[in-house]
């Protein structure tokens, strides 16, 4: 279907616009170790597409690769029709890829609203001595992007702990600050590296809800990695499997939920 | 009136992001600015000024330098005695290079030459980090040490090798030199103290006091939402420089005089100063300041109580201060890591309740 539509229309109304971002034939290797084996995918623009495998299996190198954390060996990055040239993590965040982490990769020494701010540092231009005199460009900049902020925080429903210390936060509010400290950059793709990893039962339906809310309304691509199938199942578009470093599977839910591929890498093989 | 929010309504994101946001502390704050300006000119003496007044003010301007820097940026330092020599040189050159322009613009001058060192010695930094960077910047400190101990060209070739700054003067008031009324070397460094505040604390409210301490929380996070960690460094050592090299200038023309750059700029006054932003509390500026205080005001209290009070011996007296500063550092730490700030905001969220709690 991916090969011959330009854009097509969810059940659930949405539209999928076209390719966004393709990894094409990517080869990732640390010494001898090969974790990401010759694969290629793509995210189309609008979508929520989920990377799942068992541990190991290379999904969150594959995330890094995306951000530019790892450089692959081999393989082509396409971000927006345009091939990526060897670049710098900042400089990805600059194009407009935004990420969370698995394990909260927060300030915590500054408030949520310091780190919300973070989040808009590729919108804020003023020089060093407009800022140092607080002067014009500086200050308009600092209300223009403290508005937009505030507009994440109400959207993440974070209002009432804009002030306290991020160390001062139970795990799941940190969960939620990250992805709003990510959605402020206003990201044409965003990163998710398992948003529920640890939360109870109420926390994934919460958290599950903003990743569908940011998507439906901010028109956001998101491409995640998560191990609760049932919200993998839910949420997303399509699902990419990779198992051992190699892509086993691709394709909707339902696809990837009847290939044989998958059932074994999760269930196992008996070995006779 | 009490310091209270209550009945304290911001509705511009200007009103909540200013530094006092309670009234009862911006109307404090106006009263010590008016006080250090119209107030204490009039009173002080030679032995205020040089004992407690000019030392405060300028270690003050240091210990914001390099709070900058290890405060809020996270690069630890040791080379501030370094600098501060670099800024005190920079000044005697440009003092006798141009005499005709103002001190004001050579302390200024100091400044800028130091932030260029500084940020030349901030290349190491991009590579390494925690203790390893502080051992670097211990090159720094030996190194410009010994480079102004044995270039003559920055002494101007004085028989003595010390440099000892001219007469200058400012609105024909001389601030430098042996001339130099107290009241006008206090105000003078007032001037620079008041501006180095209120530039540090615009920087560290807007987004570059934002990208410094991002890459002290985490730089790993810091770089993927795009802050680069190349310049954010840089910049922090450069400004850390530039306020440490006024620091320096200020150190040497209007309060020493004369300065021999092994005496004065040694390896202890790094570590004094790193001292003074330990225990005024990191990634404060109103830490800096009670950081200094302490480590100034500290050794003189203890000597007026010691010899004055109980009339030991001078030389007793002055080896029993060493042991009582070193104990209320440690006890001071064990008591509050966080430092003489922590104390102070945990007096002010404590205040804002009192005297009913509940």
């Amino acid at each position: 279907m991916k090969d011959t539509v330009e854009s097509y229309t969810t059940p659930d109304g949405r539209t999928i616009g076209g390719v966004l971002m393709e990894m094409k034939n990517i080869t990732l290797r640390f010494g001898g170790v090969v974790a990401i084996k010759d694969i290629s995918f793509d995210i189309r623009e609008g979508e929520i597409r989920a990377i799942i495998g068992p541990n190991g299996a290379g999904k969150s190198s594959m995330l890094n690769v995306i951000s530019g954390f790892y450089k692959p060996q081999e393989g082509e990055v396409w971000f927006r029709g345009e091939r990526r040239g060897p670049v710098k993590p900042y400089q990805v965040a600059r194009e407009g890829i935004a990420r969370t982490f698995q394990n909260i990769a927060l300030f915590e020494g500054m408030t949520v609203l310091d780190n919300v701010m973070t989040g808009r540092i590729t919108h804020m231009k003023a020089g060093l001595p407009a800022q140092a005199l607080w002067w014009g460009k500086a200050q308009n900049e600092e209300v223009a992007n403290r508005a937009h902020v505030e507009r994440v925080i109400d959207f993440l429903e974070i209002q009432a702990i804009r002030k306290t210390p991020v160390g001062r936060l139970p795990y799941g509010l940190k969960k939620r600050v990250e992805l709003a400290r990510a959605l402020a950059a206003e990201p044409k793709l965003l990163l998710l590296d398992e948003p529920m990893a640890g939360m109870n039962v109420e926390e994934k339906e919460d958290m599950s809800r903003f990743i569908l809310d940011v998507n439906d309304e901010f028109g956001t691509t998101i491409a995640l990695i998560e191990h609760d199938m049932g919200v993998v199942m839910d949420l997303s578009d399509r699902v990419v499997v990779m198992d051992y470093g190699k892509k086993i599977g691709d394709g909707t839910p339902d696809e990837v939920r009847g290939n044989q591929d998958v059932i074994d890498a999760y269930l196992g093989v008996a070995h006779d | 009136m009490f310091y209270r929010e209550a009945g304290e309504f911001r509705t511009s994101y200007t009103d909540d992001g200013q530094t006092f946001p309670i009234a009862f502390d911006r109307w404090r704050y106006y009263a010590v600015l008016a006080i250090a300006f119209l107030v204490v000119p009039f009173v002080i003496n030679d032995y205020w000024a040089n004992a407690i007044f000019l030392p405060f003010l300028i270690y003050a301007i240091a210990a914001i330098g390099l709070n900058i820097l290890t405060g809020y940026c996270g690069q630890v330092s040791l080379g501030t005695g370094g600098f501060m020599a670099v800024g005190a040189y920079a000044c005697y050159k440009l003092m006798t290079g141009f005499p005709d322009i103002n001190i004001f613009f050579h302390v200024i001058g100091a400044g800028f030459i130091t932030a260029g060192v500084g940020v030349l010695f901030g290349l190491p930094s991009l590579r390494i980090k925690g203790f390893y960077l502080a051992v670097a910047t211990l090159a720094a400190q030996f190194f410009l040490v010994w480079l102004f101990n044995r270039v003559p060209w920055f002494y101007n070739y004085s028989a003595s090798g010390q440099i000892s700054a001219p007469e200058r003067t400012v609105f024909g008031l001389p601030v430098t030199g042996p001339a130099t009324e107290p009241w006008a070397a206090y105000l003078f460094c007032l001037v620079f103290v008041v501006a180095v505040a209120w530039i540090a604390r615009n920087l560290t409210r807007g987004s570059v006091g934002r990208k410094w301490m991002a890459i002290r929380d985490m730089d790993i996070a810091a770089e993927i939402i795009g802050v680069n960690p190349l310049t954010a460094k840089l910049t922090a050592f450069a400004v850390s420089s530039f306020f440490v090299g006024i620091a320096g200038a200020l150190f040497f023309a209007v309060y020493l005089g004369a300065v021999e750059v092994g005496e004065a700029f040694g390896i202890q006054k790094s570590f004094l100063v790193l001292f003074m932003i330990i225990i005024g509390g990191l990634g404060s500026i109103f830490g800096s300041f009670a950081g200094a205080a302490f480590m100034v005001l500290m050794p003189v209290l203890l000597k007026n109580v010691l010899v004055g009070g109980l009339g030991w011996a001078t030389d007793l007296a002055a080896h029993i201060e060493f042991l009582i500063v070193g104990g209320l550092i440690v006890t001071f730490l064990v008591a509050e890591p966080h430092g003489l700030a922590q104390l102070w905001r945990v007096a002010k969220e404590k205040l804002r309740l009192w005297p009913f709690p509940y």
